[in-house]
């Protein structure tokens, strides 16, 4: 699972890795295979250690252990300005003392790049991210998505081997990190650079990935494409994580079932046959737009949480409050947790 | 029933209700009562003054009663301008204002940058103390020190005579001037570019090394035109405060005249009010043009 593709050539290679400050151990011995033109997310709660592995690849901090390669080149102790990676930062970092366009063109005139081939690879830069007008705007002229553009362009531009993302959307509101994910996954694909990204944001994860990591008190839980991390959670953190997850314990073997595959059964109707059913109660109703959720308490005293898309007619949902119902499932939609952890 | 009491509105005194609401609705009105004493303050004692100073540059003295006569006229701005020894005299303190400035500036953005950027919180704050503490001591009583250092017996000849070399003569020179005034007035370039460079962000220093530059690169890149207004903002204290002294000159120079010990000299020997401060307006006209210019690079954002 830690392992890329072995027909594809690796990106990057983080092999042992690990990296305290004092007493708190950040990273804690990590293996992690990335391959060229993947789009690889590191998907965390804050202070599991998905930054600071960030950082660790950009050459920001040093590791304590272990070793990273960059196309097959240990760089271990390559400071960040000889590595091939470049970073979107959280804040941006965008240089305020300098335009739009100086901006995106800084690791090209650093790089000693002709004047003529980076006035045009800039004003290609800004195509992509769709500013071609602003390149002579100051950062702090333009809005928070205009920003976040620009920062990515300014990293993209030197085609780097690498390039690293750190919770790049986590200051754009809900409607415009939407838009942003979607463009982003574009220009990943149309650049073809390897993208490493780093979020707290499941559904971000999910969306844009073609792996996910799962990390958690400076460790990977597990690494797959987004369909196995969510359908086949290898940890209850991993399920607790991505999604909501209900987690039971039946004849000894703990397992998960997903919201939205358990079918409340109206009373009276039927069980489908080859399903699991288990009755309780309807202890509340969220109401989420999209769909409702359904917190029961099952007999045995455990809380499921159902999920029923909202094709009903409004108002139709607080009829279940307080009402017995019954759950049904199958066995295939269940996975068992791995007894290890 | 004690909760009872305490829901109940207190009633409040009817005056003070009535001026409170006046207050809440005319805003401006609770402005200009707060700041009317000080106000009042600096007009009266600071720009009157100055006010002052400006009129009487414009007056004249009698020749023979050397009373001041309330005579309007530029005699006293065309002798400044016609007269070689006093523009001489300008362009000199003008030089040393700037070689102080430039000085202090040397000096200050390795030591500010250190003490911002590289140093553990515990060093920051006895470096901060370091600086700060001379301010606290007299200002004659440092620069006597500098006599004991530079006097021909002092602690420098004594040094460069223990390594076997020879003497320097540096007191009583306008070295020893150029030496004083940049120890004395470096706390002021130290504190404003200290905050400058505080404010940089350590991710646009990252940023600066992730995109290739090397560490001297990005000082001359990222740090040093974004921590510039800072340095600009210090000069404004070493140009000015250079510019208009008089006592190190006197307890420490060679006899060279700068514009405060001319304007010393007209007030206290020369009886010559109307000149000294038809001179004293140089200094401030200089500073008024520096200002300008230090407002376009932005030096007061940086205060």
């Amino acid at each position: 699972m830690i392992d890329g593709d072995p027909a594809k050539k690796a990106a990057l290679k983080v092999l042992g890795v690990r990296k305290s400050y004092g007493p708190v151990v950040a990273v804690a011995g990590i293996d992690l295979v990335v391959d060229e033109g993947e789009f690889f997310t590191l998907l965390g709660p804050s202070g599991s250690g998905k930054t600071t592995l960030l950082r660790l690849i950009a050459g920001f901090e040093r590791p304590d252990a272990g070793r990273i390669e960059l196309g097959g080149r240990d760089v271990t102790s390559v400071p960040p300005y000889l590595r091939d990676t470049n970073t979107v930062f959280q804040d941006y970092a965008l240089f305020p003392h300098m335009s739009v366009a100086e901006n995106i063109a800084y690791g090209l005139r650093v790089k000693h790049v002709s004047r003529q081939e980076r006035e045009k690879r800039v004003q290609r830069a800004l195509e992509m991210v769709r500013l071609t007008n602003l390149g002579g705007r100051r950062p702090n002229q333009l809005s928070g998505g205009q920003r976040q553009r620009v920062a990515l362009a300014r990293a993209v531009v030197n085609e780097p081997e690498v390039l690293l993302l750190d919770e790049p959307l986590g200051a754009l509101d809900l409607k415009l990190r939407q838009e942003m994910q979607i463009e982003l996954k574009q220009i990943q694909k149309e650049v073809g650079i390897t993208f490493v990204y780093v979020t707290h944001d499941q559904e971000e994860a999910l969306t844009m990935s073609d792996r996910v990591a799962v990390m958690a008190n400076g460790q990977i839980e597990q690494v797959g494409s987004p369909v196995e991390v969510y359908e086949r959670p290898a940890t209850e953190f991993v399920a607790g994580f991505i999604g909501i997850s209900n987690v039971l314990v039946r004849d000894g073997v703990r397992f998960v079932v997903r919201p939205e595959k358990i079918r409340m059964l109206s009373e009276g109707e039927p069980a489908p046959p080859g399903m699991v059913v288990e009755s309780g109660e309807v202890e509340e109703v969220i109401y989420v737009g999209m769909s409702t959720r359904y917190v029961v308490r099952l007999e045995r005293g455990e809380h499921l949480v159902a999920v029923r898309q909202n094709m009903d007619a409004l108002g139709d949902a607080e009829r279940f409050e307080g009402r017995p119902v019954r759950l049904a499932w199958t066995a295939d939609h269940t996975f068992v947790l791995d007894k290890r952890r | 029933m004690t909760v009872e009491v305490a829901r109940r509105p207190r009633r409040k005194g009817g005056g003070a209700v009535a001026i409170r609401s006046l207050f809440w609705r005319l805003p401006w009105l609770r402005t200009t009562v707060l700041l009317a004493p000080p106000l009042a303050w600096f007009v009266v004692i600071y720009i009157a003054s100055l006010v002052l100073l400006l009129i009487t540059a414009f007056w004249a003295i009698d020749p023979f009663t050397t009373k001041m006569i309330q005579a309007w006229n530029l005699d006293n701005f065309r002798q400044i301008l016609n007269e070689p020894t006093y523009l001489r005299i300008i362009g000199r303190t003008v030089f040393m204002a700037a070689l102080v400035t430039v000085t202090d500036a040397a000096i200050a953005f390795p030591f500010a940058y250190y003490m911002a950027r590289i140093a553990s919180r515990r060093v920051q704050t006895i470096l901060f103390a370091a600086v700060l503490l001379p301010l606290w001591a007299s200002y004659l009583a440092r620069v006597w020190a500098w006599i004991l250092i530079l006097n021909h017996s002092g602690v420098l000849n004594w040094s460069l005579q223990a390594f076997g070399a020879p003497p320097a003569n540096v007191a009583y020179t306008d070295v020893a001037v150029w030496i004083v005034f940049s120890y004395i007035w470096l706390p002021f370039m130290i504190i404003p570019t200290y905050a400058a460079l505080e404010r940089v962000p350590e991710s646009l220093v990252e940023a600066a090394s992730d995109l290739g530059a090397r560490r001297w690169r990005t000082l001359r890149d990222i740090v040093l035109p974004l921590a510039l207004p800072g340095v600009v903002a210090g000069s404004i204290f070493t140009f000015s405060l250079t510019l208009g002294d008089y006592i190190t000159p006197v307890l420490i120079g060679g006899g060279t005249s700068f514009i405060g010990n001319v304007v010393y000299s007209n007030i206290g020997i020369a009886n010559n009010v109307p000149f000294a401060a038809a001179l004293a307006m140089v200094p401030i006209g200089i500073m008024a043009i520096y200002l300008i210019g230090a407002k376009r690079l932005g030096a007061f954002e940086a205060l």
